[in-house]
C-alpha cells in the first residue's frame, strides 16, 4: 500500500508535465488540460494502491485524463465544436503517442517562458505546468503569499490564452533568444532553491530539484544545444557540493574549508562527463564556461591542489560573455590566487556593487589575508548588514571573531 | 488568425526630430506598410496629429458634454497605429520589431477580443 502511494507521488513528480503538456495541445486549454490530468491522477490514487501500477503509468494518466475531459466536454453542451475537433485530434494522434510527447514537453517550457510574460511569471508558470507543483509550493519557496501567486499563475494562463502566445517551439532563427530565456528561468528556480533570502527549506530543496529535473529533460530533447547542456553540468556541479556547504553548526563552509569527502561523486562524475560532451562541440557559451569552472574546482582533491590559472581563464573567457560586476568580483577570489592579493583586491576596488554583500565578504578576506585586519572587520560588518541568512551570517560573525579583536586605546577591551 | 493592434508611444513635449530624420522614418513607415499589405496582414493604420488637439465627448447626467484636450493627462499618448491580422503573438511581435524600428519610437502590442459572432 504504502509502497504504491509513494509510486503515485513519483510518477505525478516525473510525468505530469508530460500527461499536462501533450493534453494542452489536444484541446488547446491549459485550465482545461491541467484539471484533466490532476482528476486522473485522483483516480489513480484511489485505484493503484488496490490494483498496482498500469504497465505504462504516463499513458494511462493521459487516456484517463483525456477521457475525462471528453467528458466534461460533452455535458458542457456550449462547446459542442471544440469537443468535436478535439476527439478528432484524439483519433488521430493516438499512435505515434511517445515521439508526440516529448515535442509537446517543449513546446509547453517555450510558451511558459515566452519573453511576453513577466519573469517572475514565467518561473511560476513552468514549476506549475511542467513540474506539478502546486501554487501553495511556490508561493511558499518564493516566500510571497499564496493569494499573490495564484494571481500571478492566473493572470499569466490568460495572457497566453488571450494574447495568442503560441503553443509550439520557435523557428531556428527566433531560437537562440527564445532558448536564452527557458535556461535563464531553469538556473533562476535552482538559484532560488540556493538562494540567500529567507524561506522553507524544504520546498527550496523542492526548486534545485526540479530545476535538475527540467535541465535533465532540456538536455534529453535538445541534445545538440551545447548552452542547455552546460546549464544541466553547472547545476549538477553546484549541487554535488551541498553537503559539505553547512557545517554542523549551520553556519556556510567556503569552498577552500569545504570537508570535499562530502561532495557528492555520482553527481561531480555525471556533471564533468557533461562537460566534456558540450566542450567538445567548441561552441562555448556562458554556462558551459561556468560549467567548467565549477569542474575544475571538484576535480581537486584539496583546495591547495586548484588549477587556479586555469579558473582564472575561464573567468576571462565568461567576461566575454557576461561583464557584469558579479562575474568581475568573482574572478577576483582567483587572481588573488594567481596574481596575488593585492593585485585581486585593486580590481574590485571600482566595482558598483555596495549594496552585494559579497562584495564585502570577498574584500573582507582579501583585508585579512594582506592583515589589515581592522578594516577587514569592518567589510565583515558591512556584509553583516547586508544578508538576512542564517548561514552566511553565522559564517561572517565567525570569520570577523577569527580575526582576533586588534587592541587599541579606542576598541572594545 | 488574430487582430492586434500596433500602436506608437509618443511622448509629449519631446524635442522634434531633425527634419531628415523625421524624413527617413516617413518613408520607412511607408515601405513597412507596403511589406504588411503584400503579406496580406494590413488591416489599417495611421499616424495621429498631436493629442493637445483631441477634442473629448462624453455623457454626464444624460446630456452629452465636449470638452477641448486629450482624456488622460499623461504624459505619452499614441502617435500612430496599426491593426493587422497574423497567425499569433510571435508574428504580431515580429511586425512590432519591424515597425519600431521603422518609426523609432516604442511599439505597443495588444490583441483585439475575439468577435464573438465569428
Amino acid at each position: 500500500m504504502q509502497e504504491t502511494a509513494r509510486s503515485v507521488e513519483a510518477v505525478f513528480r516525473q510525468e505530469y508535465g508530460r500527461a499536462v503538456s501533450v493534453l494542452v495541445r489536444a484541446f488547446g486549454d491549459i485550465d482545461l488540460a491541467e484539471e484533466g490530468v490532476q482528476e486522473a491522477f485522483a483516480v489513480a490514487a484511489e485505484r493503484w494502491p488496490a490494483d498496482g501500477l498500469p504497465p505504462s503509468p504516463a499513458g494511462w494518466i493521459i487516456t484517463t485524463a483525456r477521457r475525462k475531459i471528453l467528458d466534461r466536454l460533452r455535458r458542457e453542451a456550449s462547446r459542442e465544436g471544440r469537443q468535436a475537433q478535439s476527439a478528432l485530434l484524439y483519433e488521430r494522434e493516438e499512435p505515434d503517442q511517445d515521439l508526440a510527447v516529448q515535442d509537446d514537453r517543449l513546446r509547453l517550457i517555450f510558451t511558459c517562458c515566452h519573453p511576453a510574460l513577466a519573469p517572475p511569471a514565467r518561473i511560476a508558470l513552468t514549476l506549475r505546468l511542467l513540474g506539478g507543483l502546486t501554487t501553495g509550493e511556490i508561493a511558499r519557496a518564493f516566500v510571497v503569499p499564496e493569494a499573490t501567486m495564484a494571481q500571478r499563475i492566473s493572470r499569466a494562463k490568460s495572457k497566453i490564452r488571450d494574447a495568442g502566445i503560441p503553443y509550439r517551439v520557435p523557428s531556428s532563427a527566433e531560437l537562440p533568444d527564445r532558448l536564452r530565456s527557458v535556461l535563464s528561468v531553469v538556473y533562476l528556480v535552482f538559484n532560488e532553491g540556493f538562494a540567500a533570502t529567507a524561506g522553507d527549506r524544504l520546498a527550496r530543496e523542492e526548486l534545485t530539484a526540479e530545476a535538475i529535473r527540467l535541465g535533465r529533460v532540456l538536455a534529453a530533447l535538445m541534445p545538440d544545444e551545447p548552452e542547455v547542456l552546460g546549464l544541466l553540468a553547472l547545476m549538477l556541479l553546484i549541487e554535488a557540493r551541498r553537503p559539505a556547504r553547512t557545517g554542523a553548526d549551520g553556519a556556510l563552509v567556503p569552498l577552500p574549508e569545504q570537508n570535499r569527502s562530502l561532495w557528492d561523486s555520482g553527481l561531480i562524475a555525471e556533471g564533468q562527463g557533461v562537460v566534456r560532451r558540450c566542450l567538445r562541440r567548441n561552441a562555448p557559451g556562458p554556462y558551459q564556461v561556468q560549467a567548467a569552472i565549477n569542474a575544475v574546482h571538484t576535480d581537486a582533491p584539496s583546495a591547495d591542489a586548484t588549477d587556479w590559472r586555469q579558473i582564472l581563464a575561464l573567468y576571462d573567457q565568461l567576461t566575454v560573455f557576461d561583464r557584469s560586476p558579479v562575474v568581475e568580483l568573482n574572478r577576483a577570489v582567483a587572481l588573488a590566487e594567481v596574481d596575488g592579493v593585492n593585485t585581486a583586491l585593486a580590481s574590485i576596488d571600482a566595482l558598483p556593487l555596495d549594496s552585494y554583500y559579497l562584495l564585502h565578504a570577498v574584500r573582507a578576506d582579501f583585508l585579512r589575508r594582506l592583515g589589515r585586519v581592522e578594516q577587514a572587520a569592518a567589510e565583515y560588518g558591512a556584509a553583516l548588514e547586508l544578508t538576512d541568512n542564517e548561514a552566511e551570517r553565522a559564517f561572517l560573525r565567525k570569520a570577523r571573531t577569527g580575526l582576533g579583536a586588534p587592541v587599541t586605546d579606542s576598541g572594545p577591551t | 488568425m488574430k487582430q492586434y493592434l500596433l500602436s506608437v508611444a509618443m511622448i509629449d513635449g519631446a524635442p522634434p526630430r531633425p527634419p531628415d530624420e523625421a524624413q527617413r522614418a516617413f518613408e520607412q513607415v511607408d515601405e513597412l506598410n507596403a511589406e504588411l499589405q503584400a503579406a496580406g496582414a494590413w488591416v489599417f493604420g495611421g499616424g495621429l496629429q498631436p493629442a493637445s488637439i483631441a477634442t473629448v465627448v462624453r455623457e454626464e447626467g444624460g446630456e452629452v458634454v465636449v470638452t477641448d484636450g486629450p482624456f488622460t493627462e499623461s504624459k505619452e499618448h499614441v502617435g500612430g497605429f496599426w491593426v493587422i491580422e497574423v497567425d499569433d503573438l510571435d508574428a504580431a511581435l515580429a511586425w512590432a520589431a519591424k515597425a519600431t524600428k521603422a518609426c523609432g519610437e516604442p511599439v505597443e502590442v495588444r490583441p483585439f477580443q475575439e468577435n464573438p459572432g465569428g
